[in-house]
C-alpha cells in the first residue's frame, strides 16, 4: 500500500529538501496580535501550579500503587492500578512536554527534574525528544520536516489504533533504546539532534536500561508481575488517555501550511482532562505562543479567540470530526478539515497556492 | 572602524524588557536591566531565525519565545538546548536620553 506515500513524511526523504526549497521549513507562522505588555504577563511564570499538579500528580501515584500492593492477587488491586496506569502511562505525556519547554515551573531545577522522570515513564528519551519537539513547533505537520506528525494521510489505522495500548509506540521505543545503548541514532533522529548532544542520549539509555533490566530481575527474583506493573507496564495498560487527548491536537487537519489555526484544534475539557493533560487541550494557543505557561493558556485564549476559529466544545466533538476525516484520507489523501474563521479573525496565512493544505505530491508541491 | 548608533531613546524599553532595533537591513535587541543598564545582541535567536525581542526577560536571560533558547543577554551566553551557539552581544552607552550601540563597519 502506502509506504510509498507514507515515505514522505520521512525526514531522511527528498520531502525534506523540497520542503525547505518551499520556503515551508523555519517558515513565517500567523500570530494573533497581542500588546507586548499583556504577552509579558501571560509569559510570567509561577511555581505554585505546577508544584501543587505535581504534588498531586505524585501522591496519587504513591496512594494507588500503595493500595495496588496491598491488595495484590485481589480484583480490588485492579481500579488502583487503573489510576496509576493513567497517572504514569498518560499524564506524563504533558508533563513530558510541558517540562520539556522549560514553562511549567520558575524553577529550571524543577522543570528538569520533572522533564526526566516524565521521560523516562512516556519511554522518550530526553534529549532526542526535546529536539523533536523543537523541530514540531518550527515546523508543525510540515511533510519531511515535522518528526511527530500521528495522523499521516492515509493513516497508520492499525498503528494508531494499537497506540491506544502502546502496542506500536512501546516496541518502537525500545528498539531505539537499543541503537541508544549502542551509540547511535534513528535516520530522523541524526536529522535534529546535533552532534554534540548525542552522548547524553547514549547515556541516558544505558541508565534506563539498567532500570528495566532491575525490575525484570525483580519480577523473576519474586516470581511475581508486580514489579513491572509498576515499572514499565503503565506505558501499556494506562496509556490509552494520553492518545485520546493526543488525537484531538492535529489529526485529520491541513498540511503544509503556516498558520496553527489551519493545522490545530482546541478543545474544551473538563477539569480532570484539563489536570491530566495539563491544559493542553489550548493547542491552537500553545503552538502560537509556546512560552505562555500552561496555567495561562485559559487566559491566553480569552485574549486571541476572536481571532481563531470555533473552540471544539468536548473531546467528543473533536472526535465527530477527525475520525471521518481520518477514515476518508485512507481513500482520499487530499482530505483535510476545513476550518472557518470568524469574521474578527485575520485572514489565514497560506503562503502559496500549491501549499493549501493538503498532502501534495512532491513534483506539486515544489513546481 | 566601529560606529555608535543611536537605536532609542531612554524610556522606549521597559525596566527588565526588550525592544527590536533594525539598522542597515540587520536586528538588533536592545535590553533594559532591572538596575537601569542597557545592552545590545543581535536581533535573532542563533538557533532559528526567531526574533527575541517578542521573548521573555527575566534574571538577565532573555528567553526565544519560540523554544525557549535562553541567553544571558548581558555576555550573549547561551544558556542550554535548544541554543548551542552564544548570541553576539554589542556596546552600549547612553548619551542625553538616547541609547547608542557600537556596531562594526
Amino acid at each position: 500500500m502506502s509506504s510509498d506515500r507514507l515515505g514522505r513524511y520521512s525526514l531522511a526523504g527528498p520531502e525534506n529538501r523540497a520542503a525547505v526549497d518551499a520556503g515551508l521549513a523555519n517558515g513565517a507562522w500567523y500570530r494573533s496580535p497581542i500588546p507586548r505588555k499583556r504577552m509579558k504577563e501571560l509569559m510570567r511564570r509561577s511555581d505554585m501550579p505546577a508544584v501543587r499538579d505535581t504534588a498531586i500528580w505524585v501522591g496519587l501515584m504513591v496512594v494507588c500503587a500503595g493500595a495496588g500492593i496491598a491488595l495484590w492477587g485481589s480484583w480490588w488491586a485492579v481500579p488502583f492500578f487503573l489510576v496509576y496506569g493513567v497517572l504514569y502511562g498518560s499524564a506524563s505525556d504533558s508533563r513530558w512536554h510541558e517540562a520539556g519547554h522549560g514553562t511549567a515551573f520558575v524553577s529550571r531545577r524543577l522543570d528538569e527534574a520533572v522533564y526526566q522522570v516524565a521521560c523516562f515513564m512516556i519511554m522518550r528519551d530526553p534529549t532526542a525528544s526535546r529536539w523533536s519537539h523543537t523541530r514540531h513547533h518550527t515546523d508543525t505537520l510540515v511533510l519531511g520536516r515535522d518528526p511527530e506528525i500521528q495522523a499521516m494521510r492515509p493513516a497508520r489505522l492499525v498503528r494508531l489504533l494499537g497506540n491506544f495500548f502502546g502496542l506500536f509506540d512501546v516496541p518502537v521505543a525500545f528498539k531505539a533504546l537499543a541503537l541508544h545503548v549502542g551509540g547511535r541514532l534513528t535516520a530522523d533522529e541524526a536529522d535534529y539532534v546535533p552532534e554534540t548532544e548525542r552522548p547524553k542520549v547514549y547515556r541516558t539509555a544505558r541508565i534506563w536500561l539498567a532500570i528495566y533490566v532491575g525490575a525484570v530481575a525483580a519480577a523473576v527474583a519474586f516470581g511475581s508481575w508486580l514489579p513491572l506493573v509498576l515499572i514499565g507496564g503503565p506505558r501499556v495498560y494506562g496509556t490509552f488517555m494520553h492518545i485520546v487527548y493526543g488525537l484531538t491536537q492535529h489529526a485529520g487537519m491541513g498540511e503544509d501550511v503556516l498558520d496553527h489555526r489551519l493545522n490545530t484544534r482546541t478543545v474544551k475539557m473538563n477539569r480532570i482532562n484539563r489536570f491530566l493533560y495539563w491544559n493542553m487541550n489550548y493547542h491552537v494557543e500553545h503552538h502560537m505562543f509556546p512560552m505562555v505557561p500552561f496555567h495561562r493558556l485559559p487566559e491566553l485564549h480569552e485574549e486571541i479567540k476572536h481571532d481563531l476559529a470555533p473552540v471544539y466544545p468536548s473531546i467528543w466533538a473533536a472526535y465527530k470530526e477527525l475520525v471521518p476525516a481520518v477514515l476518508r484520507q485512507l481513500r482520499d489523501e487530499t482530505h483535510f478539515v476545513r476550518r472557518e474563521l470568524p469574521p474578527t479573525a485575520q485572514p489565514f496565512n497560506i503562503p502559496a497556492p500549491v501549499n493549501d493544505g493538503r498532502a501534495l505530491p512532491l513534483a506539486t508541491a515544489t513546481a | 572602524m566601529s560606529q555608535w548608533i543611536a537605536a532609542c531613546d531612554v524610556e522606549d524599553v521597559d525596566l527588565e524588557d526588550v525592544i527590536p532595533f533594525d539598522h542597515a537591513g540587520n536586528a538588533y535587541a536592545v535590553y533594559r536591566s532591572p538596575d537601569d543598564a542597557y545592552f545590545a545582541t543581535d536581533g535573532h535567536c542563533t538557533h532559528e531565525q526567531q526574533l527575541l525581542c517578542d521573548g521573555l526577560v527575566m534574571d538577565g536571560v532573555i528567553e526565544c519565545p519560540k523554544h525557549n533558547g535562553r541567553f544571558d543577554y548581558t555576555t550573549g551566553k547561551a544558556l542550554g538546548a535548544p541554543v548551542l551557539v552564544d548570541v553576539r552581544t554589542y556596546a552600549t552607552k547612553v548619551e542625553d536620553g538616547t541609547v547608542y550601540i557600537e556596531l562594526p563597519p
